[in-house]
């Protein structure tokens, strides 16, 4: 029996399908995640703390995102909002947009993978997605912290004039563009040609 | 898993991975919420076929839909045939979807009825031997 010894990270799933929810839980869950599953890139929305009312515009507040969330992994075929929308709208939000978003989808097509990577998602898995498919999740994780972290440091620097913690800082912040490339290496190579 | 052969592929044997003390249903559970979802899908994609004017979009939706549901657990005969009514759908040709959605069910149901002997037999074989038997 594993003891865990480490923080669990903690991923929203969204799919529509029934099954699919149950067997993306169970490969999140094997892959040692704590996992939200929700049906419909609305409810996501709900449970991220962002509103969609027509009337006002789209909010959030830092206390109703009672749960932290570290990946959104989401179908892209979904009635009402598909995983494109609610990538945008992820997005376009100020306190979500740094929480990496993986797209899923049973069709290989390239110009949907393009479209969704160039809104900013960070990975697109084919389906049925695989226990494989799980090791490449923590990585975006990790990376969006160290960005978070960058920004971070950089604000206190800029902020600081004399901060004695300057060079602490800085290798930190070396080290994290280093992972950023390395990443982004790894994601061309993942997106791999199979057939539906 | 002889009889089964033709029948379901490798993402099948995904599902068994994942399947373990903490979780020692999980493959007979993801099959019975297909079954669940699919009975639905089909029952929605007579209604679509037999509507007039067809509505060809709807019909692959809905047929994608069952496709995806069919792939996630492995069902490739379902799912074979899922394209062939895609690409008769493509063709708007709505004899091509009958004669197709008559198979999709024939398949539907064959497979239904394997899946529920074997998960009987796994039950009367005992675990220790579903875990010899499943590594073939």
């Amino acid at each position: 029996m594993a003891v865990a010894t480490e923080a669990q990270f903690h991923v929203l799933a969204v799919d529509d399908s029934l099954p699919d929810r149950k067997l993306i839980e169970r490969l999140l869950k094997t892959s040692s995640f704590q996992v939200t599953t929700v049906d419909s890139g609305s409810k996501a929305l709900e449970f991220l703390g962002l509103h969609d009312h027509e009337d006002s515009p789209i909010s959030v507040h830092a206390d109703q995102l009672d749960v932290a969330v570290n990946l959104i992994i989401t179908d892209y075929c979904m009635p009402g909002m598909t995983g494109y929308e609610l990538l945008k709208k992820i997005k376009e939000s100020s306190n979500l947009r740094d929480i990496p978003v993986v797209i899923m989808s049973s069709e290989n097509i390239p110009s949907r993978i393009n479209r969704c990577l160039e809104e900013g998602a960070d990975e697109f898995f084919l389906k049925p997605v695989r226990l494989s498919d799980m090791s490449k999740l923590k990585p975006h994780i990790l990376k969006s912290r160290c960005k978070e972290h960058y920004q971070q440091e950089e604000h206190l620097q800029s902020n600081n004039s004399m901060n004695p913690t300057n060079e602490n800082s800085s290798s930190i912040s070396s080290s994290c563009h280093k992972r950023k490339a390395v990443d982004g290496e790894i994601l061309l190579h993942t997106i791999r040609p199979r057939h539906c | 898993m002889v009889f089964m052969q033709g029948f379901l592929d490798e993402q099948f044997n995904q599902l068994e991975e994942l399947q373990d003390e903490s979780s020692p249903n999980f493959v007979e559970e993801v099959v019975d919420l297909f079954f669940k979802d699919s009975s639905r899908l089909l029952t929605n994609i007579e209604q679509a076929i037999d509507k007039y004017p067809q509505d060809f979009y709807r019909l692959d939706s809905l047929v994608h839909q069952f496709k995806g549901s069919g792939s996630s657990i492995g069902a490739l005969r379902v799912k074979n045939e899922c394209s062939v009514f895609k690409a008769h759908c493509n063709d708007r040709s709505l004899e091509g979807c009958r004669r197709s959605f008559q198979k999709i069910k024939r398949e539907h149901a064959t497979l239904k009825q394997k899946l529920e002997s074997y998960f009987q037999l796994l039950r009367q074989v005992g675990p220790r031997e579903y875990a010899v038997c499943s590594r073939k």
